[in-house]
């Protein structure tokens, strides 16, 4: 193991060690730290220039309160929820079959359909936006949540697809063949044999899109416009323009706007780390 | 007697293998065609136009051929801005794999509660940039700022970060090595559990040690993992774009712009939509992103090559 392990150091530095993690860490979070106590805060604090003393009174309860109760914010979390769940059940589904079709099976034009997908996802998004904007208005789904999720379902779908056919590559071949030999169906295989154990990489993939598409800010603020269909993202533009330089309320707005994928993170960390990591060792 | 089966079975049956993966790969090749291949192509296509959007570009649109990328490269001040600063970003921002590199030597063992350390250090990454770069433009208020804050308690002089063309670049590059430095950590880690261990002793009692162990052992077995980082921080750098619209939107006098936000700008923005110079800025930075696919694209199919 490298660094040396802790253990067979010196006992002053193990706890010299013990004690610097936390100090390393607070100062890492420094910045999310200032803005979790300004949520804290009171209005009267701000006015009053106590930035960085102690809050006078604590109002995380009242400031929480306003911000679910006295502003859009509610519906754009909602938003949020309806355009990414579907795209994270699209994706996943549709790389799913193209990732057992390149992974599976020899064809010509195999390597290339593959490549053509990692590139597209290398892709800057903003030689996509013009004709994809023009495209959703075309099909009149401009300012939609459907018109937001078409997109993102297949853009992440190039992600996608690269994650599941290099997993998909890697389980053993002879399941595959022994089950050909039985005589079962191609479609069959892929329901019964491949499906049941690709469900790692589906976990890790819809934690992953699930937070890409959460933190989508791009697309949102191309595709969409109001509270009826912007996301939480560009919400948050928005909310703070209702509660300008109020920042207990801006603060404790942005914390609710980060907080699903930072759940979903600690939930299924394992999964989290796998799918970000994938390839990361050989 | 036994008749050969063929002629009986169905012609989905007798071709079932090779029929079989184009099933599966229609619907996903269908959706990825229409939303990313063909408008890659759109978007050059409509670089050589003059149109504001509003309208079919056929019959609205203005052929203008060359036009556009003349203008672009002719002495456009805020393109020349933008290409800069992408540049700044590209190169600054690929500080986050050192430091993702050094937080996880730092985090690699295996004391009490390391995994909740472990964790806490990455949740910048889950954060969305939008959140980021509002923390830390709050982070960097001249009055209310926590860095104000510090630098006062320090006797230093405060400084208006963002307000000042001078900085306001680089405060947005820090801000945004953040969540990069975080993700750079994780992929070390995972690299640093599948380090050989024997190599590792074997090494140590050669008397390898500090940085030489982590020079000749230790780096060469996280080649992988430097490789993921290197893909995804210069994607990062150049698609750099939440974190200047949020924390400065260009400013302050158009000194933060970069190629993917001027592009935004010209063809969204308040003074009217001009698509075809947005569209010859995004092929531009298409070029210069092809460039680095063209290679990622290339060591890929070298490590395909070598697998079969």
């Amino acid at each position: 193991m490298f660094p040396t392990p802790i253990e067979k150091t010196s006992r002053a530095w193990q706890i010299t060690y013990q004690s610097l993690i936390p100090v390393v860490l607070v100062i890492w979070l420094l910045p999310l730290i200032a803005v979790a106590v300004f949520s804290m805060k009171p209005l009267a604090d701000f006015t009053n220039g106590n930035y960085w003393g102690l809050p006078s009174s604590f109002e995380g309860f009242a400031n929480y309160y306003r911000v679910f109760f006295e502003s859009d914010m509610p519906r754009y979390l909602l938003n949020s929820v309806f355009i990414t769940v579907p795209t994270v059940i699209g994706a996943v589904a549709l790389s799913a079959m193209t990732g057992f079709a390149l992974g599976i099976y020899k064809f010509k034009g195999n390597l290339l359909i593959f490549f053509l997908f990692i590139a597209g996802n290398f892709v800057p998004f903003q030689i996509l936006m013009v004709p994809v904007r023009d495209l959703t208005l075309d099909l009149g789904l401009y300012d939609t949540k459907t018109g937001l999720v078409l997109f993102h379902i297949a853009f992440q779908t190039g992600f996608c697809t690269l994650f599941m056919r290099n997993f998909i590559r890697a389980l053993p071949f002879q399941l595959i063949e022994a089950a050909r030999v039985e005589g079962i169906a191609e479609w069959r295989i892929f329901i019964y044999v491949v499906l049941p154990l690709i469900k790692p990489a589906l976990a890790a993939l819809s934690v992953l899109v699930f937070t890409f598409i959460w933190n989508d800010y791009f697309w949102a603020i191309v595709l969409t416009q109001g509270p009826g269909s912007q996301p939480v993202t560009a919400g948050i533009t928005s909310f703070n323009s209702q509660f300008v330089a109020q920042y207990h309320l801006m603060s404790a707005g942005s914390i609710v706007a980060a907080l699903p994928p930072v759940a979903m993170f600690f939930l299924m960390q394992k999964h989290f780390i796998a799918g970000l990591t994938l390839g990361a060792v050989k | 007697m036994t008749t050969a089966a063929p002629e009986t079975r169905s012609w989905y049956k007798r071709n079932e293998i090779s029929v079989t993966p184009w099933l599966f790969l229609i619907p996903g090749m269908f959706f990825f065609a229409m939303y990313v291949i063909i408008p890659i192509f759109q978007s050059f296509y409509i670089s050589f136009f003059e149109w504001n959007g509003l309208g079919k570009l056929s019959e609205e649109g203005v052929y203008v051929g060359l036009d556009n990328y003349q203008r672009l490269l002719g002495g456009d001040r805020k393109f020349e801005t933008s290409f800069w600063n992408n540049l700044k970003w590209l190169v600054l921002y690929l500080l986050a794999i050192p430091l993702g590199l050094a937080i996880s030597l730092f985090l690699n063992q295996t004391v009490r509660g390391i995994r909740l350390y472990k964790s806490l250090f990455f949740f910048p990454f889950v954060i969305s940039q939008v959140v980021v770069g509002l923390v830390f433009s709050w982070f960097y208020l001249p009055r209310e700022g926590l860095l104000n804050a510090i630098l006062t308690f320090f006797g230093a002089d405060t400084i208006n970060v963002l307000g000042d063309p001078t900085m306001a670049t680089y405060g947005i590059i820090a801000a945004g090595l953040w969540p990069q430095t975080a993700y750079c950590m994780i992929l070390y880690l995972t690299g640093l559990n599948s380090v050989d261990p024997e190599q590792v002793e074997a090494a140590r009692l050669d008397g390898a040690k500090g940085h030489k162990m982590l020079w000749h052992v230790i780096l060469p077995q996280l080649k992988p993992a430097t490789f993921i980082a290197f893909v995804v921080t210069i994607i990062g750098a150049l698609r750099s774009f939440d974190l200047i619209s949020v924390m400065t939107n260009g400013g302050p006098f158009g000194s933060t712009r970069v190629l993917s936000f001027y592009m935004f700008e010209e063809s969204l923005s308040e003074f009217g939509f001009r698509m075809g110079y947005g569209a010859a800025i995004a092929v531009v930075l298409f070029f210069i992103m092809l460039f680095f696919i063209g290679y990622f694209l290339w060591s890929m199919y070298q490590d395909e090559k070598g697998a079969r």
